[in-house]
């Protein structure tokens, strides 16, 4: 069951994280790297990772890739000039993955990784709570790099925001302090004209 | 049954994966910012099999601060992405030429 189970999760995974790579729409891209992120969850789920897996899918699936799609839907891109140098860098980039993954094939099906050295844990029973492990860890040992981790988000929620902000030229807008500052001469002319003689209407 | 190795393999085909997508659209951002998110996965998913099968719990608290720091890194990534598109009408990597001598 779980290698039946490892395999399909695995097969999704790759197959759309090719696809996120070559395929040529940007908006596919990111769908299918959402399906991607999707499948590591279940598999991160089949190795006891509840809370990560669930937060990969709440955090990455439901925030961050929403980004990225507003942020492709937004922008006008010129999809064929991107694609230029595609066919030529082909190549080079299929020799330098294949030779990454065969040396990190030759390190890790050395005995040093397999079912003798390492065998396949029995796993934690049902009242094992893999959040509250974490937060008891994360809370006590790790409570300093878990505030550095709150303050980069501070200063990524800060830096975001004063990237993209602009201030057009010709936009008008309201200065609360000059408003109250101003006194009667600057808004008030006082101008003397001779009164007007009455009309009479019925004539 | 199902190794240690199964999952460091996997996560190896998805990290040549991410970087033979930086090399293939080595002109569009987007699929590059893309391409670094699967990047971090595939890493993320070797500190995952590690703390499962040594009963470690500290692999999943480095993912939980990588998973952190990627998502404040797409946070400015994009917005750095949307100020260049404002000034530059592309997102074209060979366009940013503008720093060089």
């Amino acid at each position: 069951m779980e290698s039946i189970l490892f395999y399909l999760f695995a097969t999704v995974l790759v197959v759309s994280a090719a696809m996120v790579v070559t395929i040529r729409n940007p908006v596919k891209a990111a769908l299918f790297l959402v399906l991607s992120f999707f499948s590591a969850a279940c598999i991160w789920m089949t190795l006891e990772a509840e809370f990560l897996s669930i937060a990969l899918v709440l955090v990455y699936v439901g925030a961050v890739m929403v980004l990225f799609l507003f942020v492709v839907m937004m922008l006008d891109i010129d999809v064929e000039s991107m694609r230029e140098g595609f066919a030529r860098n082909l190549p080079v980039g299929a020799l330098v993955a294949g030779v990454m993954v065969v040396e990190f094939a030759v390190v890790m099906m050395s005995d040093r990784f397999d079912s003798q050295s390492l065998p396949r844990p029995a796993g934690h029973g049902p009242d094992y709570s893999n959040t509250k492990e974490l937060g008891l860890v994360l809370y006590t040992d790790y409570v300093f790099a878990f505030e550095v981790a709150g303050l980069i988000l501070l200063v990524a929620i800060v830096a975001a925001i004063v990237l993209t902000m602009r201030r057009r030229p010709n936009t008008r807008y309201q200065s609360p302090s000059e408003q109250v500052k101003v006194n009667k001469s600057e808004r008030l002319r006082i101008v003397s004209m001779p009164a007007e003689k009455r009309l009479d209407i019925d004539n | 049954m199902i190794t240690l190795s199964h999952y460091l393999v996997l996560g190896a085909i998805l990290f040549a994966l991410s970087v033979v997508g930086i090399f293939l659209n080595r002109k569009n951002l987007v699929i590059i910012l893309m391409a670094i998110e699967l990047l971090l996965l595939a890493v993320n998913m070797n500190f995952i099999a590690f703390s499962y099968y040594l009963d470690d719990l500290a692999g999943q608290v480095f993912v939980f601060f990588i998973l952190t720091v990627a998502a404040a890194e797409a946070a400015i990534g994009l917005a750095i992405l949307i100020v260049l598109f404002r000034n530059r009408r592309s997102i074209n990597v060979q366009d940013l030429d503008q720093l060089s001598g």
